[in-house]
């Protein structure tokens, strides 16, 4: 096999599909092109690896769950849960994703151009340089964030939306959630604090959003300007409040 | 052959029994009748359930033929049921999606009306076979049926020494479902996994004893799982672990998944089982050899047997006499 | 303070004839109950956790302890547990958390379950002299065999077997993490299952690399909180658990207090240090069956179909049906836990009042699964409340394939059942992470500690089966026939399918 491999997908089980990446990847593809995507779960599933995957049509849910190190990029839109408990790689969807984007990610990058689902980036994880990071162009619904363990979350509003789900960041621990403009105090989550974006913030996040910005060809710079509120964990024991021991 | 040696055998072994049950199955048994599954039935009276089980015969298909089981009274077997048979013809297309409609309707008569307690009792349901049991000494039982008038390919005989149903008719060995018939040496420890394995694809034992689960296993492994017999002796009977691991791979794989798939139905405890179809005869014991088996062997003849005496009761002139090893099992099919 | 100190729980006292001052115990205690003023040895009991450590360590039999030794009034109904609960939450308005399993006083039904032996019918086997089968395979199983016969007469297996995992006993270690039990404890029982050809689980902390020599007899844990989890792990272990519940906390999640996140533990977790690692209460990609049989693929899919996947849940009142849901799924093995499964930490009010014993619900889950006809085809894994080899031949005989230990390989290590896990300070070693404490752990010695007990407890299980006449497990497994119920009543019976004594 080639450093490219396309392979048709029409009415394919996942398993065997994915058999075919793996070989295709063992093989040294760097490429592998998906065509006539449609519902097949758990593409990229466990895979490892530098390859970019390209998946034209709608993946099913689970896309790339526990995916160390491939790029994996999606024309269309993605179902539940695209980088589920993803430990690295890149996943990049050109649409709109739906609950549990993200869900206990450990490392590595999504990038969803358009909304995501409730629950995003929920139980986000960190420790030293393992830092994942979710990227939503327009906007998100309700419990972003929640039990956020660590990681970057942030939601861009380029459509001009305004957050308005509940309980975000409810139970974070570790990490920030950046969204665009304000966030209603009556809308964050237990143990979630809100603070202004400081000019380090920006700084810090800026290379993050200009990296989303290339991804899918848009002008960086309206984007880093823009106005954000920062969510953080009021403390690290949210809940040690709640308990006493017998 | 009739039935006149295999009555002389089974009296060899009265030191085996306690006069409280023995019985007798001929394969080929009703050649005139052999398209129709032969029921034999105990009534406890012909007044009440016999129309109850006629009516639903006659639901489920036609009653070709029907009569008393002609029977001679003995001094010592106090008569507590009618024998009667019936030739029945299931009508197939009532039993859909099925690949065996016309077994699988008999067989359902049988667990419908042996688990109603009706004062009806099935005990024999296959084509051109028929099994003669009552309460008593093997004697005893064979004169009150003349079981030497009966004509059989395959002969099974049984002499009990009953210790949980004492004098009922239906605990009598042999035991019957369909093409399958029993007879059994020994207590079965593992009866509890079997039938509730056995059970959970829809065969219910009612004869209050260890064995009928038997005759349900082989038919649900043999005509449901489409194993050979001999495999399906070896999921009743497997090698142990040990043995396995020092097989040859494949044959490994075979014993190991036979062993993972069929564990439920592994019969321990000590037994020695013959068991017969209308074209076989299997004998195989425990996997320890807690029970005896001995195996005769005179031109196309096969004999099994508790004891080497009962063999040259029946066949003076036997050519071969051994005792196979545990768990093997000793097949004999009927010569075409 | 209107309401005072509280009586003592327990009383600590030094045989002043007997103690010869050597400061063991006060070395030895991680609760600082004793200390040194001139040349006494003083005590503050009110510190006291029962460990016994002291008691363990004197080398003078100098300490005794007493319980409770200053009666409340009596009174049937406000107990002394009631009245200190009450004190307790008036005091704090919070959730009261409690270590170790169900203390609620509810009849044991093993206790009321006995085994049936061989006499003259047929013969009871000697497993000393003669094969005595405890293997178990837990895994998936197939329904039917096909086999293709070979002109030479040949018999080969056409069937695909999906991978099994071979257990050489039927009992297993269930799974205790990294965090709320110490490395020392991980590494002591990953030897002894090692040692004795079975399996233990990883909880779900993570699996420390001091443990990948072991890694062929783990068990790795995917609970809601996914701590730990990616593909190397994932590859790692023999098996994958899916944790749905607990049997001491069903319908929530996982609690490690803060005080037992230290550095290591964060790295594996990947959660900062000192935070409380909460598991939510559901995962929150399984809001369904259906997304259960996801998760179950999901993992399959990641390991190429190599690893049997088990899930667990807490035994509740629907366990059956959900146990045959998740049989449909393409899970392998089923783990029950029961209402009286131990924990680190747990709310009491849950530890003592949700869930049904094991003993019901492997029970409900084996006859539910039977009814279906899908049984064998799929391993049933009891846990929660198992201490002795009885009660590892009564859950079998009930229809459990193989049987988790929790508690009982932790007290092979020294426990004491003190129930003082969460507190990060446990003086045996075992459920804390704090180096000093850790170090009185040595695998070496507790490894064959907890092997022996498996060893122990197996032999014990091949004489029960032998003295029923059943040389293999397969023929104990459901065959509730050998059992008996003993001063149950009638409904409890019918659940178990057992009959009475003397029936």
């Amino acid at each position: 096999m080639g450093k490219n491999v396309t392979i048709d997908a029409k009415g394919m089980h996942y398993t065997p599909l994915n058999r075919m990446i793996r070989q295709a990847v063992a093989e040294g593809s760097e490429e592998i092109v998906l065509e006539n995507v449609l519902g097949q779960r758990f593409i990229a599933n466990g895979l490892r690896g530098e390859a970019t995957i390209t998946v034209h049509g709608v993946p099913g849910g689970d896309l790339c769950m526990f995916m160390s190190g491939p790029t994996c990029v999606v024309h269309g839109n993605a179902d539940h849960a695209p980088g589920n408990t993803m430990n690295d790689g890149k996943v990049v969807i050109h649409g709109s994703a739906g609950d549990a984007v993200a869900h206990s990610m450990r490392g590595g990058t999504v990038f969803v151009r358009d909304n995501i689902g409730y629950r995003g980036g929920i139980h986000m994880k960190q420790y030293d340089e393992k830092r994942p990071i979710l990227v939503v162009g327009k906007n998100a619904q309700s419990f972003l964030g929640e039990y956020m363990a660590g990681g970057l979350l942030i939601v861009l509003g380029m459509d001009g939306s305004t957050y308005t789900g509940r309980g975000v960041g409810s139970g974070i621990h570790g990490g920030e959630i950046i969204i665009r403009g304000d966030v209603d105090e009556s809308l964050l989550g237990v143990g979630a604090t809100k603070l202004p974006l400081t000019d380090d913030d920006r700084m810090r996040i800026a290379p993050v959003i200009r990296e989303f910005a290339e991804a899918f060809g848009l002008d960086p710079e309206p984007l880093i300007n823009a106005e954000y509120t920062r969510i953080i964990p009021a403390s690290s024991r949210p809940f040690a409040g709640k308990y006493t021991w017998e | 052959m009739d039935g006149s040696a295999i009555k002389r055998a089974l009296s060899m072994m009265n030191e085996r029994g306690s006069g409280e049950g023995a019985g007798y199955v001929a394969y080929g048994a009703y050649p005139e009748y052999e398209d129709c599954y032969a029921l034999h039935v105990f009534f406890d009276n012909i007044h009440e359930t016999k129309r109850t089980l006629e009516a639903m015969l006659e639901q489920w298909g036609h009653i070709v033929h029907d009569e008393r089981i002609r029977t001679y009274d003995q001094p010592n077997l106090r008569t507590v049921h009618i024998p009667w048979r019936y030739f029945f013809k299931p009508y197939a297309g009532l039993m859909a999606h099925s690949t065996s409609p016309e077994d699988d309707i008999v067989s359902q008569i049988v667990m419908k009306i042996n688990t109603a307690h009706t004062g009806a009792l099935i005990y024999s349901s296959g084509k051109n076979v028929g099994v003669f049991k009552a309460a008593g000494w093997p004697e005893e039982v064979a004169d009150f049926y003349r079981i030497e008038d009966y004509e059989g390919y395959i002969w099974l005989a049984h002499n009990r020494y009953p210790t949980n149903t004492p004098g009922w008719w239906g605990g009598a060995h042999p035991f019957n479902l369909l093409d399958w018939s029993v007879v059994h040496n020994g207590e079965i420890t593992s009866y509890g996994t079997n039938r509730r394995y056995i059970e959970s694809y829809g065969y219910i034992c009612t004869m209050f004893t260890d064995t009928e689960v038997v005759a349900y296993l082989m038919d649900h492994l043999v005509r449901k799982q489409n194993l050979d017999a001999d495999l399906a002796v070896r999921a009743l009977a497997p090698p142990f672990w040990d043995d396995i691991d020092r097989m040859p791979e494949k044959e490994q794989d075979l014993n190991r998944a036979l062993r993972l798939a069929y564990g439920p139905a592994m019969m321990n405890g000590p037994f020695a089982i013959v068991v017969a179809n209308h074209e076989m005869m299997v004998g195989f014991t425990d996997r320890i050899k807690l029970r005896p088996l001995v195996v005769g062997e005179h031109g196309d003849r096969l004999y099994i047997s508790s004891e080497e005496a009962a063999i040259r009761a029946m066949d003076p002139n036997v050519e071969r006499i051994s005792m196979p090893p545990a768990g093997k099992p000793i097949i004999g099919r009927v010569a075409r | 303070m209107t309401i005072g100190s509280l009586p003592l729980r327990y009383k600590i006292s030094i045989d002043r004839e007997r103690c010869m001052e050597c400061e063991r115990c006060i070395d030895n205690c991680s609760y600082g109950v004793f200390r040194r003023e001139g040349d006494r040895i003083l005590v503050d009991s009110r510190k006291c956790t029962a460990c016994h450590r002291c008691i363990a360590m004197c080398p003078r039999d100098a300490i005794t302890l007493e319980e409770c030794p200053c009666d409340y009034r009596s009174h049937p109904l406000w107990t002394r547990q009631a009245r200190e609960a009450i004190y307790n939450q008036a005091n704090s308005g919070k959730i009261i958390l409690s270590g170790m399993g169900n203390a609620q006083d509810y009849p044991v039904i093993f206790d009321r379950l006995v085994l049936d032996a061989c006499q003259v019918t047929n013969p009871s086997i000697d497993p000393l002299r003669e094969p005595m089968e405890v293997r178990t395979y837990i895994g998936k199983k197939p329904s039917r065999i096909e086999v293709m016969r070979k002109e030479n007469g040949d018999v080969e297996l056409a069937t695909t077997v999906a991978p099994n995992l071979q257990a050489e006993t039927p009992i297993m270690i269930g799974h205790m993490s990294y965090g709320a039990i110490s490395l020392n404890a991980q590494l002591s029982m990953a030897r002894a299952v090692a040692e004795t050809g079975t399996f233990m689980g990883t909880g779900e902390g993570g699996l420390h690399s001091r443990l990948y020599p072991y890694q062929e007899h783990m068990i790795v844990q995917v609970a809601s909180g996914r701590f730990g989890v990616d593909i190397d792990y994932l590859e790692r272990g023999s098996a994958i658990e899916i944790k749905i519940g607990q049997g001491a906390k069903p319908g929530i999640g996982g609690h490690l207090p803060g005080e037992k996140v230290c550095m290591d533990v964060s790295c594996t977790r990947m959660i900062p240090l000192g935070s409380d690692a909460i598991s939510p209460a559901p995962h929150h990609d399984i809001y369904s069956i259906e997304d259960l049989a996801q998760l179950v693929r999901s993992l399959k899919e990641a390991t190429e179909w190599k690893k049997p996947v088990f899930v667990k849940i807490a035994a509740v009142h629907n366990a059956a049906a959900i146990a045959a849901g998740i049989a449909r799924s393409s899970a392998d093995a089923i783990v029950i836990d029961g209402f009286r499964g131990g924990t680190g930490a747990a709310p009491r009010v849950f530890r003592d009042h949700v869930g049904i014993p094991i003993e019901a619900a492997v029970a409900s889950v084996d006859a539910k699964l039977r009814s279906q006809g899908i049984r064998n085809e799929v391993s049933l894994i009891a846990s929660g409340g198992i201490r002795e080899s009885a009660d590892v031949a009564k859950a079998i005989a009930l229809g459990a394939d193989a049987v988790y230990i929790g508690t009982a390989a932790l007290v092979a290590m020294g426990c004491r059942v003190c129930g003082s896990c969460y507190r990060n300070l446990c003086p045996w070693g075992i459920a804390t992470q704090e180096e000093r404490l850790v170090q009185r752990l040595d695998p070496e010695v507790a490894s064959h500690q907890v092997a022996n007990l498996i060893k122990a407890w197996t032999l014990e299980l091949a004489e029960l089966m032998g003295a029923a006449g059943i040389n293999s497990i397969e023929s104990l497994r459901g065959n509730r026939d050998r059992l008996r119920g003993y001063m149950l009543d009638e409904s409890l019976m019918s659940v178990l399918d057992v009959k009475q004594v003397g029936a």
